[in-house]
């Protein structure tokens, strides 16, 4: 700067937040892109003003949208974020929440902001996002040459609306602060014109109060700006001022909508985060045990085992989790498994099914399409699955009943009312775990000390395990005794 | 060594918080709620951010965002919510954000069903977005894979600064399987190029828009460097008995392990059959099937789509060698005796007939 001596007192300059020369700007580097009368161009300076007299250049991230202010990131030397038509306030949102520090401001346009963003924009204000929203409303698209938006005047001529906004067939001026004004969460909003010099100040007031509630963390505020567009609206910079006074304003009657800033409480400190040693034990990791091998996946001695599992039944009779226990109890024996609930048409109507497979090498595929054991809850299940069992393989069945129609000669089955057993052990839920008990008894692959380490683990309240191992010690009894009624043994599953 | 027993998509969010990911936007859909939910659960304990957006449209623009700050950052869809993020991952890789992406494919087009497809893959590997873009794509196969590529996928974004997109069907999101988590846990670190309210990075810019026609095109040349880089470097693929194979079997995800029991029952009637599966789909694996091209007499393509994967390896083997084609669509699987059935029918057009009857093989 050159010294002119005493006499010079600068009273009014550029803001410090805007940069001096427009680096990024492809040519005309001292002059905006903007035309001449614009609302951009007069809001752009209001912003960086109110940057500078919070004193937050540094930590303000400021998104810009898709119409003409779009390369607002020329001008504004504050962190700059382009983001899509409309997304600004989604955007804006993620960037405040990871940096609370950040004083984050979505400058938005009318058909950014009230049509292809409507949604972004009211779900942020719902949130109560900790953001800044400069609207700068001028009744038109303007970048894209002047097409009809929602905020557009009652019989306004748009190159869309040829002979004048006919709200029979497009409805009426989109008043969005009044609408977001309804919702419970916003801290401040307000719409200001630049109809005015008065009109103006009082602009800049706003815009200021709005950067300065988010710097305190005090939720979401919105400034609406009524802006002149001489370019589109075919006018002289003058006529188009006038015309945001005169004509403007009575769509969009300026005013604050909402003020709660005197009871807004800031916005909760982000929490310390742990340290990264803590990380695995909150996400539920678990540390391996020292000398554990039972879970390495390889079995070191025993018998190969080969068994897939189909298990069906209604929703509600547990065939979802006598599935997960036998599947965790493998592993916890040291097995391969692998548990997939049916996945089809009937996930939410009520029938439930999955397959579980355990194995002493890694498994292929965990469809089970041909069990070497089905467990049949009921009898829709049976009819469903009972023809895909392997020859040699075991149907237990929740039901005494076994229809002669699908008797096999190539399968063993044990027909009984689990339910009723279950039930006189004290509740007829655990009719899954009977059949599980049942199963394992068949099976032979996992040891009772495995089941107990997967019941305690996957059923939380102690007195369901003390019920639930006796339901499962009353389904190896009762497999017990068929298997010694037929004298026929399973080698088939464990062979 | 500690394994547990996990669903596929619960494993998703373990192993992106073990990778660094400190933030998740989500929104609900079937096959893929349950990461958005432990995301939920999980995301404010480790002092990450969880929001549920309210559309797709927002969630992906929320992962801009989140990434734009700086922050490794995920979210996870299906079919539908997919389609609606095309427009957000085409700015994600214009303005070179990184970020993770899952699709746990359901049943299509339009609301389809809550079955499992691979019918998503056209619109994640070749982009329903506008522009000259790619993203990275791993098809994980198993509850260890969805962990391991997911660290994996971070990773990757980084390295690239491109959207990394996870393409598993619901099965894989859905099986409960052991996985174990390997290597400690990341520290979540900074981009020098990110925005975030300091002083430091005051001069950033984000942007994908470059009005000057040749900075457009530097930029989508550069783009295109980058995605050659990961062709030559970052394909993956597992091999199984490829070697001497004169049938090669070929799908991704659920497919692939239903494939292996396949090759299995073939190997033990004689048939010299064996698996070639694409982990990465995006880079395709190309020289892998150039490769077996030399001595395979058949490859056989699975799919749960009327044929998507089908069209890349077409393109990579380039006529070198004949292409069979099976699927099942609409929830159904490829059952693994549909797909022997078929291996051994074109086992006999092969010539094979006389081995066949040696090993006594009587698959109809
Ligand atoms: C998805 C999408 N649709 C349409 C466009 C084209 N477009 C660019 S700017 C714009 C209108 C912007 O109008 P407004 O928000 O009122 O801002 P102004 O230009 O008036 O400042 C449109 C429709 C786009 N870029 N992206």
């Amino acid at each position: 700067m050159p010294e002119i001596g005493n006499t010079y007192e600068v009273a009014f300059e550029r803001p410090k937040s805007m940069y001096a020369q427009f680096d990024r700007k492809e040519d005309l580097q001292h002059t905006t892109h903007y035309c001449a009368g614009c609302g951009h161009g007069q809001v752009h300076k209001l912003l960086a003003a109110a940057i500078d007299e919070l004193g937050i250049q540094d930590r303000t991230v400021l998104t810009s949208p898709v119409g003409c202010s779009v390369f607002a990131y020329y001008y504004f030397d504050v962190g700059n974020v382009q983001a899509a038509h409309g997304r600004a306030p989604a955007v804006a949102t993620a960037i405040e929440r990871s940096r609370p520090g950040a004083t984050v401001i979505s400058y938005q346009g009318d058909g950014d902001l009230s049509a292809i963003g409507s949604a972004e924009i009211l779900h942020a204000a719902n949130r109560g996002e900790n953001i800044t929203v400069i609207f700068v409303n001028n009744a038109i698209y303007s970048m894209t040459g002047g097409q009809m938006a929602p905020t557009t005047l009652v019989g306004q001529r748009s190159t869309t609306s040829p002979g004048g906004r006919n709200p029979a067939t497009e409805g009426y001026p989109l008043r969005m602060s009044e609408l977001l004004a309804t919702l419970e969460a916003p801290v401040y909003i307000e719409r200001v014109g630049l109809g005015d010099n008065r009109q103006i100040a009082q602009a800049r007031r706003a815009i200021k109060r709005a950067v300065e509630n988010t710097t305190k963390r005090l939720g979401f505020s919105m400034v609406e700006v009524l802006a002149p567009c001489p370019t589109i609206w075919k006018m002289s910079p003058v006529e188009a001022q006038r015309w945001v006074k005169d004509v403007m304003e009575k769509s969009y009657p300026l005013g604050v909508m909402r003020d709660r800033v005197k009871d807004a409480e800031p916005k909760p400190e982000p929490m310390v985060a742990p340290g990264l040693a803590e990380i695995p034990g909150l996400l539920g990791i678990e540390a391996a045990v020292p000398g554990e091998a039972s879970r390495s996946g390889h079995r070191r001695r025993g018998k190969a085992v080969h068994l897939g599992v189909r298990v069906a039944g209604f929703g509600g009779q547990g065939v979802l989790l006598l599935g997960e226990v036998l599947a965790e109890a493998g592993l916890e024996a040291g097995l391969e498994v692998s548990w997939l609930p049916s996945y089809g048409p009937e996930m939410r109507s009520g029938t439930s099914n999955c397959h579980v497979r355990l194995a002493s090498e890694p498994i292929d595929t965990p469809l089970v399409t041909m069990p070497e054991i089905l467990v049949a809850m009921n009898e829709p299940s049976l009819r469903k699955f009972d023809a895909s069992v392997k020859a040699g393989g075991w149907v237990i069945y929740n039901g005494e009943e076994f229809p002669a129609e699908l008797m096999r000669e190539d399968v063993h089955v044990l027909a009984r009312e689990f339910t009723r057993e279950a039930q006189a052990l004290g509740d007829p839920r655990v009719a899954n775990m009977v059949m599980l008990g049942a199963l394992l008894e068949l099976a032979g692959v996992v040891k009772a000390e495995a089941i107990h380490k997967a019941l305690t683990k996957l059923v939380k309240s102690p007195k369901w395990v003390e019920l639930d191992e006796r339901a499962l010690a009353r389904g190896r009894v009762m497999a017990r005794e068929e298997r010694e009624q037929v004298s026929r043994g399973c080698g088939v599953m464990v062979g | 060594m500690h394994r547990q027993l996990m669903k596929g998509n619960e494993a998703v969010v373990r192993a992106a918080i073990l990778a660094g990911c400190r933030a998740f936007y989500g929104y609900p859909i079937t096959p893929a709620s349950e990461i958005t939910e432990a995301a939920a659960t999980l995301m404010p304990k480790v002092g990450g951010v969880f929001v549920q957006a309210e559309s797709e449209v927002a969630a992906v623009n929320m992962l801009y965002g989140g990434s734009s700050a700086g922050v490794r950052c995920m979210t996870a869809s299906s079919g539908p919510g997919i389609s609606l993020m095309q427009e957000g991952i085409s700015y994600l890789a214009g303005a070179e954000l990184p970020c993770v992406i899952a699709d746990i494919t359901r049943g299509g087009p339009g609301l389809g069903n809550l079955g499992s497809e691979q019918s998503d893959y056209h619109q994640v590997v070749k982009g329903g977005g506008n522009g000259n873009y790619k993203t990275l794509v791993l098809a994980p196969n198993s509850v260890q894979e969805m962990a391991d590529l997911t660290r994996l996928a971070f990773e990757l974004a980084d390295r690239y600064r491109n959207p990394v997109m996870l393409l598993a069907d619901g099965f894989v999101g859905q099986m409960m399987e052991p996985v174990e988590f390997a290597g400690k846990a990341l520290e979540p670190g900074t981009p020098s190029w990110a925005v975030t309210g300091e002083r430091e990075t005051r001069g950033n810019m984000i942007t994908s828009l470059h009005m000057k026609f040749d900075d457009l095109e530097r930029h989508v040349r550069h783009l295109e460097e980058k995605y050659r880089c990961a062709e030559q470097l970052e394909a993956r693929v597992e091999r199984s008995f490829t070697r001497d194979a004169e049938i090669v079997l070929v799908g991704y995800g659920i497919v692939g392990r239903i494939l292996k029991a396949v090759v299995a029952e073939a190997r033990a009637a004689g048939l010299r059959v064996g698996l070639l599966r694409p982990i990465t789909l995006y880079p395709f694996p190309t020289s892998e099937f150039r490769a077996i091209a030399s001595h395979a007499r058949c490859v056989v393509v699975v799919e749960m789509s009327t044929g998507q994967l089908v069209d890349d390896v077409r393109l990579a083997l380039n006529g070198a060698c004949p292409v069979e084609f099976y699927s099942r669509v609409g929830g159904n699987v490829p059952g693994h005796d549909e797909v022997m059935a078929l291996v051994t029918r074109l086992a006999r057009e092969m010539d094979l007939q006389a081995r066949l009857e040696e090993m006594g093989v009587a698959h109809a």
